[in-house]
């Protein structure tokens, strides 16, 4: 079919069981201005912003990192995916801090010291959020201070830490070995992320779990929430 | 003298042929896995095993030419599980300027992206393509925001990709430094398994480049 035969889409006649699911193409194709467009629709036909979220933008995203994890796309295609989630979010963000969001927990996560790569970090962090999360994100290169710091200041419920190279990797061991002899390693959730990682590397160094990509980082995150909450209960 | 099979990354290739040739190291078989398994590192350690076991029929000896290369220290087990020996490093880049001194140079390069002869000649197939940077050029900087140069590891004196090593720097946005290294810790490694007799072989006074 040529361009010229193709009907363009207006979103906005679309019904709400029309346009989630356009939503969520749009978001797999990296479509940021349809994005956009799909989130003010919703919220001006008078959807919560946390329904928003969750329903188009996280939901949208769970299908493209499931394709990711199948090798059906890559990385370009996801950073195009997150690109176009990111603008949504940042519509809804202020809203949802007025209307009020239910609070899965806090996450102070960061790329350890000699390493400055972020990609996968930052996808983690956007759908932490997206999950109902406060993230406190400390960038690239961070020294093993920079993660005491922040565990004091801000009393975060995981820690997550991130490398993408062999040789930086292995500071992960210098980041918890110096929590366990500070007595703070129990007060948390050790997540640990990054190309090199492994699940045996992950126990070796004494992680709670290693997270294989962004979408297995927020269901594990989960999972270990939900754990806690169910221990508090039964105490 | 034995044959040894070299089971290496296709990036290594030239290389490789090229010391065989300055050394005359006509004992060495070369069969090479495809380059681009560099962007999947996960599967290299199976691919690597894979070739191992097909090849163990014809070659008693074999030694695999990669680094680590974003292993995790997987592919090293692998090889220890196989009897195999591999070369030392986290990659080529290292193993390509010796293993040591790339190590002592590591925190204050931080910020390097690098590039060898073979990246340079193939960078568009094996890093601006694959970052999706042809149809995308937007996500350049999600990728390479936080790099500030580039640095050309040459293994050989090559103006014309001098030249070309200086244009994927500025189509990445970065300084641009070129840093001869020779074939390195490659003809190190190489030499010990092709002359096991005389050590690292770097004492046999030959064309070691």
């Amino acid at each position: 079919m040529s361009d010229e035969d193709e009907e363009e889409l207006i979103l906005s006649e679309l019904s709400d069981e029309e346009l989630v699911p356009q939503m969520h193409d749009d978001l797999y194709d990296g479509l940021k201005e349809e994005v956009e467009e799909g989130v003010y629709i919703l919220l001006e036909r008078g959807w919560e912003p946390y329904a928003v979220l969750t329903n188009a933008l996280v939901e949208g995203m769970r299908i493209v990192g499931i394709d990711f994890r199948d090798g059906i796309l890559f990385v370009p295609e996801v950073l195009l995916a997150a690109n176009a989630m990111k603008t949504g979010m940042a519509i809804l963000k202020p809203l949802l801090a007025e209307t009020g969001a239910p609070r899965m927990g806090k996450m102070v996560i960061g790329t350890v010291k000699g390493d400055i790569h972020d990609i996968g970090k930052n996808l983690v962090s956007m759908m932490m959020e997206g999950a109902g999360f406060e993230v406190v994100d400390l960038g690239i290169n961070n020294p093993v201070e920079n993660y005491l710091e922040a565990i004091e200041n801000e009393k975060p419920d995981i820690l997550g830490m991130s490398a993408l190279l062999t040789t930086t990797m292995p500071y992960m061991k210098v980041v918890i070995d110096r929590l366990v002899e500070l007595g703070l390693r129990d007060d948390f959730v050790v997540l640990v992320g990054g190309a090199p990682l492994n699940e045996d590397f992950s126990k070796a160094i004494g992680a709670d779990a290693y997270c294989r990509d962004a979408a297995v980082a927020v269901e594990t995150a989960k999972e270990f929430m939900a754990r806690k909450h169910n221990v508090l209960s039964a105490g | 003298m034995e044959r040894v099979l070299l089971i290496a990354c296709g990036a290594l290739a030239k290389e490789i042929l090229e010391l065989k040739r300055l050394n005359g190291w006509n004992h060495l078989d070369l069969t090479c896995l495809p380059a681009e398994l560099h962007l999947y590192p996960e599967k290299i350690p199976e691919r690597v095993e894979l070739a191992v076991k097909e090849h163990r029929q014809s070659h008693s000896s074999i030694f695999v030419v990669y680094a680590d290369c974003g292993t995790g220290g997987l592919l090293r087990r692998k090889c220890e599980e196989l009897g195999v020996g591999m070369i030392d490093g986290p990659h080529c880049y290292s193993f390509f300027e010796g293993n040591q001194k790339f190590a002592e140079h590591a925190v204050e390069e931080m910020t390097t992206f690098y590039l060898t002869d073979f990246l340079v000649r193939q960078f568009d197939s094996f890093v601006w393509r694959p970052l999706g940077l042809g149809k995308h050029p937007e996500l350049r900087d999600m990728y390479f925001g936080n790099y500030e140069r580039l640095v050309y590891l040459a293994q050989t004196e090559d103006p014309q990709l001098d030249r070309l090593a200086e244009e994927c720097a500025a189509r990445l946005g970065l300084e641009y430094k070129r840093r001869y290294t020779g074939y390195g810790d490659l003809a190190v490694a190489l030499g010990s398994v092709a002359e096991p007799q005389t050590g690292s072989g770097l004492s046999s006074g030959r064309g070691w480049a």
